[in-house]
């Protein structure tokens, strides 16, 4: 029997997780552009918690509440100046009950 | 903030942090830890497997009243296709010891405990507080750090960078280099809970009995990558990684790569009815030996995870995060007694101990093998899991083949799959990867 692919949307997986959100101050920058780069685009599909979106005008953007503070994006995307990357303020950001 | 200065700061309360920590307080050194969490351990991921050997040679006692789930009797290796495995599987009554050898842990309970023992044995240690630069005299020499808290430096005479994997601190001071997305394995895990004797009805266990289950095949689509269960008491981790730069190329999204492997027919009866806690992802260090970094210099050590200190073969990390931890702690120890300088000729003391270690041995061994599975992905991923899962099935169904028609059968699918050289080299590679 052939399993089926069933798409799941993160945002059910997220709700489990308990966050101290830093409004107003975003760990994770995009760096301004009009058309994304390679490393950029990886992002939409290989971020786990699906921070970063495609606009309308097509250009990457990210929304961090959701960060689970893994580090790939720093990996894919900081050498070549694409995002900035840092950590919460100590005690924001996801608080992981189990790990 | 703090004007004093301290023998050492630790940045990180992880499994390498606690080790450094808790061994220099016991030693009477004068330690400061910084950790960015709410507490230690409420940023930390893991499947997770406890080695015991490592964590007595830290805390002898440490069964006492350390928050263990379940002992280890059982382990499943799993080559997986879509609707199919072939297994390998141990059990021992043997591992129902006196004092067992493996456990597995909920790593922000554990770390929490093991953070509590870091405050018995004198540090001070400071949770909520990310440490954000490296504060460096004018001859380059490591002398303290700075903190997300205000207050200016914190000085001490070696810091031991304990940061993880991420290891944001020590490449932004050109201490070594942001690792590869080839050097990193992105892993996303789920915890289920159930009632404990469903947990025992379904894995066949008895009281603290635990099973681990490791995983590998076409449900990482061709990338490098592993999947895996693991019983605590009450809750199931299961979770799933793959190189970042694989995830990268293929475009694959990890949370639907685990939501397959969790519907996987050999996976789901296992899970079913289950209440989802929690959802986290993590990196691994995969670069093994060739990706180990500059390890100590004036002022500073880096340990765990920071330093790629990771078997991924065979899914150690933590222990090795926490070995580095002890031997660097031990090594400031010495220096500090003989009243020498924490200089980068006297700290390479740490690296030497390393090098007489498990930790280096291991590492060392196997330092071709990231390369062989990246490269070969595919075929070690994919189509070799297929062909042996077929040949199981083609030699266990019944249909008045004859016998000799069906080996020949079996021996032709890996022929035309990989080639008689391809078949051979990829022994012989994996041969000497090995060795
Ligand atoms: C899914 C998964 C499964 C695994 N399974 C196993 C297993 O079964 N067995 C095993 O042995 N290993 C396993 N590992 C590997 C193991 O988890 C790691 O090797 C281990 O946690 C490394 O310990 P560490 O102390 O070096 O890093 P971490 O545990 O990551 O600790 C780093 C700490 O430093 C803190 N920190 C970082 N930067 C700062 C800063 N600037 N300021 C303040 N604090 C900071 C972090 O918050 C964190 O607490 C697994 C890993 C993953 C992701
Ligand atoms: S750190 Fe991880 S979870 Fe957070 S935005 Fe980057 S890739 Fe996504």
């Amino acid at each position: 029997m052939a399993t089926t692919e069933t798409a799941v949307r993160v945002e059910d997986k997220l709700f489990q997780n308990r966050y101290l959100v830093d409004a107003g101050r975003a760990h994770i920058k995009v760096r301004p552009h009009t058309t994304p780069s390679p490393a950029l685009k990886a992002l939409l599909t290989t971020c786990p918690a699906k921070c970063y979106e495609m606009n309308d005008k097509g250009q990457v953007e990210i929304t961090a509440d959701g960060c689970v503070e893994c580090g790939t994006c720093r990996i894919i995307g900081e050498p070549s100046g694409d995002i900035e990357w840092n950590y919460p303020r100590g005690g924001y950001g996801v608080l992981f009950k189990f790990g | 903030m703090i004007d004093e200065k301290f023998d050492a700061i630790v940045v990180g309360a992880g499994m390498a942090g606690n080790a450094a920590a808790y061994t220099m307080a016991k030693r009477g050194l004068k330690v400061l830890q910084l950790e960015r969490g709410e507490y230690s351990g409420s940023k930390n991921v893991q499947g997770a497997i406890l080695y015991a050997d490592m964590m007595e040679k830290i805390i002898p006692d440490f069964r006492e009243d350390a928050p263990l789930e379940r002992h280890l009797i059982e382990q499943r290796f799993w080559m997986m296709t879509d609707n199919s495995h072939t297994g390998l599987q141990y059990r021992s009554d043997e591992f129902n010891e006196e004092s067992p050898n493996r456990y597995t842990i909920i790593r922000a309970q554990f770390d929490k405990w093991f953070s509590s023992k870091v405050r018995e044995a004198g540090a001070l240690v400071v949770c909520e507080t990310t440490v954000t630069e490296l504060v460096q005299d004018a001859y380059g020499k490591v002398i303290g750090v700075k903190t997300d808290r205000g207050g200016g430096q914190i000085h001490a005479d070696v810091v031991v960078l304990a940061e993880g994997v991420t290891g944001l601190l020590g490449t932004r001071a050109g201490l070594r280099k942001i690792p590869k997305p080839t050097e990193v394995a992105l892993a996303v895990k789920e915890m289920h809970f159930l009632p404990q004797e469903v947990i025992e009805q379904r894995f066949n266990l008895k009281g603290n009995e635990g099973v681990v289950i490791e995983a590998a095949g076409t449900i990482s689509k061709g990338m490098t990558g592993m999947g895996f269960i693991y019983t605590n008491r009450e809750c199931i981790s299961v979770g799933l990684g793959c190189l970042v730069s694989d995830f990268q190329s293929t475009g694959v999204s990890p949370y639907q790569l685990l939501e397959k492997f969790k519907s996987h027919p050999s996976v789901a009866p296992l899970l079913e009815g289950s209440e989802v806690k929690e959802y986290a992802a993590h990196l691994i260090p995969e670069g093994g030996y060739k990706a180990i970094p500059q390890l100590y210099g004036d002022g500073w050590v880096v340990v765990g995870d920071a330093a790629q200190l990771n078997n991924a073969i065979h899914r150690e990390g933590s222990n090795l995060a926490m070995t580095s931890g002890r031997i660097a702690a031990e090594a400031v120890f010495q220096v500090k007694s003989r009243k020498d300088p924490m200089t980068a000729q006297n700290l390479s003391l740490y690296k030497k101990m390393l090098d007489d270690s498990f930790i280096m041995k291991d590492l060392k061994k196997y330092k071709d093998m990231p390369k062989l599975l990246h490269i070969q992905s595919q075929n070690f991923f994919l189509t070799y899991p297929q062909l042996v899962n077929k040949a199981m099935e083609n030699y266990l169904r019944v249909d008045g083949t004859p016998k000799k028609e069906k080996q020949k059968l079996t021996m032709k699918s890996f022929v035309s799959a990989r080639s008689w050289a391809g078949l051979f080299g990829d022994a012989f590679r994996l041969a000497r990867a090995w060795r």
